[in-house]
């Protein structure tokens, strides 16, 4: 199943790179599974990723928790907690 | 409902004046934040960070006797002393106007996908995000209760 990832702020430059296209094994269904799916990767991923790093989500532009579905052609992005206003 | 998520200036002046309706509008309550201290770059999220808040406006106009709402986000480089968000919310009395003005902008802090990255001299640090935010959005949940009926916060 392939999806969108969109990075953004810290975790964008922690990456280097502001999202790309990535093809999911057929397991990973959640987000909570696609964020372990990346600390999987090791590197930059399991440091970004990983340990008590604060990541939030969202799916298809709306706010979600870890438990949230993701579907073929979803548009996932992780970001850290906001700081705007 | 005026929402704009944009990388100019604006004119808070004119974006009240534009509030100010048809002779049913008695109250305008505006917030404009600004830039303290230290440049910073604004990162946001286009399109999800619009829609966010929509979101947040929609429900302040639920929850209060609202007429009308403008939110005006900048992003990209600012300076100390730039203008960095108005919200601005016309109502027939001023309590509504009020605490519709504050429980968008404490929703907007901690729901809005904006990132303020500091430049402090050599040093590019992004800013963390404050429990003492979250909590302020928090005291609108619970049933129905305004700030300020809750006195640990």
């Amino acid at each position: 199943m392939k999806v969108k990832l969109l990075f953004f702020a810290s975790l964008r430059e922690q990456l280097g790179t502001p999202g790309e296209e990535v093809d999911l094994p057929s397991g990973v269904t959640t987000v909570a599974a696609l964020r372990e799916h990346l600390i999987q990767r090791g590197g930059a991923y399991g440091k970004a990723f990983g340990g008590k790093a604060l990541v939030r989500a969202a799916v298809n532009q709306d706010m979600v928790q870890p438990s949230a579905p993701i579907q073929a052609g979803d548009e996932v992005a992780f970001f850290p907690p906001v700081t705007g206003g | 409902m005026r929402i704009s998520v944009q990388r100019e200036d604006f004119d808070a002046g004119a974006e009240i004046r534009r509030l100010s309706g048809d002779g049913s509008v008695g109250a305008i309550a505006s917030f404009v934040g600004l830039v303290r201290d230290v440049p910073m770059t604004l990162e946001h999220y286009a399109g999800m960070t619009e829609r966010e808040i929509a979101k947040i406006a929609h429900e302040a106009a639920q929850r209060w006797n609202v007429i009308d709402v403008t939110v005006i986000h900048r992003f990209g480089e600012l300076r100390p002393a730039d203008q960095i968000v108005l919200v601005a919310v016309a109502a027939a009395h001023r309590g509504e106007a009020f605490a519709a003005c504050e429980f968008v902008m404490d929703y907007l802090k901690t729901r809005a996908p904006f990132w303020k990255k500091e430049h402090r001299a050599g040093a590019a640090e992004w800013v963390e995000a404050k429990a003492s935010d979250d909590a302020a959005a928090e005291r609108w949940t619970g049933a129905g209760k305004d700030p300020g009926a809750t006195s640990s916060r």
